[in-house]
């Protein structure tokens, strides 16, 4: 097991499996067809990320490095959460990006008891060590053990 | 954040909650990024990216409604992304249901929320809300609260305004306050190159190829790009700011660019040169063969990779009045040397619809009608996101909707051979 302290940009406690890209997450071109669709497990529509095309998102911890693409991408992570189609958890190694902020931001103010942990600024060795599967566990002071 | 007594007192519910929470949301957002203060938006509008009734936004139209029915609407009136509906676009009986009957079914309630909301016109609905015709474009140095990947992109760049790359929701929330976080591209520190991009192409690259080189490297930093202006020149004149807006939102949508600097180009390139270089910065350079391959590494995900193109869209952004003239007066020359009069595959060239008013008081705008392509101001990215239109093989010139559909990306050329002469 290792342990890896980010900064809380939301708060939360959560354990979940891992699923993990090292490229940008396009966050419009991986939610829209699942959540526009009604793919119940929300696999990720994005052809142009090897890393997670095809693999359910919902309740998974989402180990990136930023989210990238339109700047529809904070509605639709807010959308997401709305609808109860999110991740468990989102774990940046960068500084959180602005629609990724947005949407976790806007989800925590105007979506009633949802709970979705968003840590940042975990590191580049964050994401060269956690693998697809690992067990994750968020603590509410932003540190992420994965085993 | 330090907030003035003014922004401390809608905080604490002085205009009532919902204005509180709008106010809360702007400041955590800026508390996300360290910043110091909010400052006050200085444009005349603003731009919105939301412009679709699709019936699974549902929770975007529930918060609008929230602010309406709070009282709660925009400072600004503002322009919207383009409209995902237009019936002069090709569409089959399936898609036409599917469009109308099972996706877009929020539109018309969307539009109206709209409309109270702040919408400038019934026709401020573009991308390209900056364009002469559309009436929205900001000054040097404005401060804005857009979202719109590629109008963002344009804005910082190609315009010197201050804008981040904002989400949308976030977009209304920051004229409904009046005011938006400072952090990131509106503070000088943030504007300043943390990549060197030298262009060493042996011809003009590419607008859109280009572009998605940029932003799949440098992701969301700042490029300082050298020599492309020995093949866009040094001033900013229609061709130049139309290949910009191809450009950027090829970065901004293969990657996550919010500001570029071309030397010798744009407005800060231009004031400031290399000093806008930060210490360290990384370098990249762009040669024949990197755009080789980066186009080579394209995924093709087209049933058939073989198949037949069915449609083309070329306007991802909507293009400029000029790039429509160019098109009719290209697709017109090659139709001749095929000894051909009409297109032979179903063709869409998009623009804003006030662009569109002003070439149809051309006589480009007969000679283009001849020829058999259709100009409409529709958003072809929401008509290309639904299951049918993925096993549809669409052809574009746009690398953001080769991004985010299954369109396949062909260049300005293979597009002109493919529609006036079929093939590649």
């Amino acid at each position: 097991m290792k342990q890896f302290q980010g900064r809380v940009v939301t708060p939360g406690e959560v354990t979940a499996e891992a699923v993990v890209t090292k490229q940008g997450f396009n966050t419009l071109a991986s939610l829209q067809m699942a959540l526009q669709f009604g793919d119940k497990e929300v696999k990720c529509g994005d052809q142009n990320n090897e890393e997670l095309h095809g693999k359910p998102l919902i309740g998974k911890a989402l180990c990136l490095p930023q989210t990238i693409g339109s700047t529809t991408g904070g509605l639709v992570l807010y959308c997401a959460c709305a609808m109860e189609r999110n991740p468990a958890c989102m774990l940046f190694a960068n500084h959180i990006d602005s629609l990724a902020a947005a949407g976790a931001v806007l989800a925590d103010v105007w979506v009633d008891g949802i709970t979705m942990p968003v840590i940042d600024c975990l590191g580049d060795e964050f994401l060269n060590y956690v693998k697809d599967g690992m067990k994750i566990t968020v603590k509410a002071n932003g540190l992420v053990c994965v085993e | 954040m330090i907030l003035t007594k003014e922004q401390q007192a809608i905080l604490d519910g002085a205009k009532g909650e919902t204005m509180a929470k709008v106010m809360k949301t702007m400041v955590m957002y800026g508390d996300a990024f360290e910043a110091e203060k909010l400052v006050p938006i200085t444009s005349n509008y603003n731009h919105l990216v939301t412009s679709f009734g699709l019936k699974v936004m549902s929770p975007v139209y529930d918060l609008m409604q929230q602010l309406l029915d709070a009282g709660v609407t925009s400072g600004q009136q503002f322009s919207v992304d383009p409209r995902p509906l237009d019936k002069n676009v090709p569409a089959n009986f399936l898609q036409n249901f599917v469009f109308r009957k099972f996706m877009y079914t929020k539109q018309d309630f969307y539009e109206d929320q709209l409309n109270k909301l702040g919408l400038m016109d019934k026709d401020a609905f573009s991308c390209t809300c900056y364009m002469d015709e559309m009436g929205n474009k900001p000054r040097k140095g404005d401060v804005l609260s857009w979202a719109e990947s590629s109008a963002v992109v344009y804005a910082n760049s190609v315009l010197g305004a201050r804008c981040n790359r904002n989400s949308g929701i976030i977009d209304i929330m920051g004229s409904i306050v009046g005011y938006v976080p400072y952090f990131g591209l509106l503070t000088d520190e943030g504007r300043k190159a943390t990549w060197v991009v030298k262009v060493k192409t042996t011809k003009k690259p590419e607008a859109q190829l280009l572009g998605s080189a940029i932003g799949m490297k440098v992701m969301e930093d700042v490029p300082y790009v050298q020599g492309l202006d020995q093949w866009l020149g040094t001033e900013l004149n229609d061709a130049a700011c139309s290949y910009l807006k191809d450009f950027g939102a090829a970065t901004a949508s293969n990657g996550a660019v919010g500001l570029y600097h071309i030397e010798n180009l744009t407005p800060e390139a231009v004031e400031l040169g290399k000093s806008l270089i930060a210490e360290g910065a990384k370098e990249y350079i762009i040669d024949d063969a990197e755009l080789q391959r980066v186009k080579d590494n394209y995924p093709v995900i087209w049933k058939k990779a073989d198949a037949k193109p069915k449609l083309c869209f070329v306007g991802c952004p909507h293009l400029s009045l000029e790039q429509l003239k160019e098109w009719t007066d290209k697709i017109e020359a090659a139709l001749k040397a095929n000894g051909k009069k009409k297109i032979c595959l179903p063709t869409v060239l998009t623009a804003a619809p006030k662009v569109l008013e002003a070439f149809n008081k051309t006589d480009y705008a007969p000679r283009l009608k001849a020829t058999g392509v259709i100009t409409s101001y529709i958003c072809p990215l929401m008509y290309m996101n639904n299951p049918l239109c993925k096993k549809m093989p669409v052809i574009t010139s746009s690398n953001k909707l080769r991004t985010y559909t299954s369109a396949r990306y062909y260049t300005d050329e293979e597009i002109l051979r493919a529609i006036t002469k079929g093939g590649k």
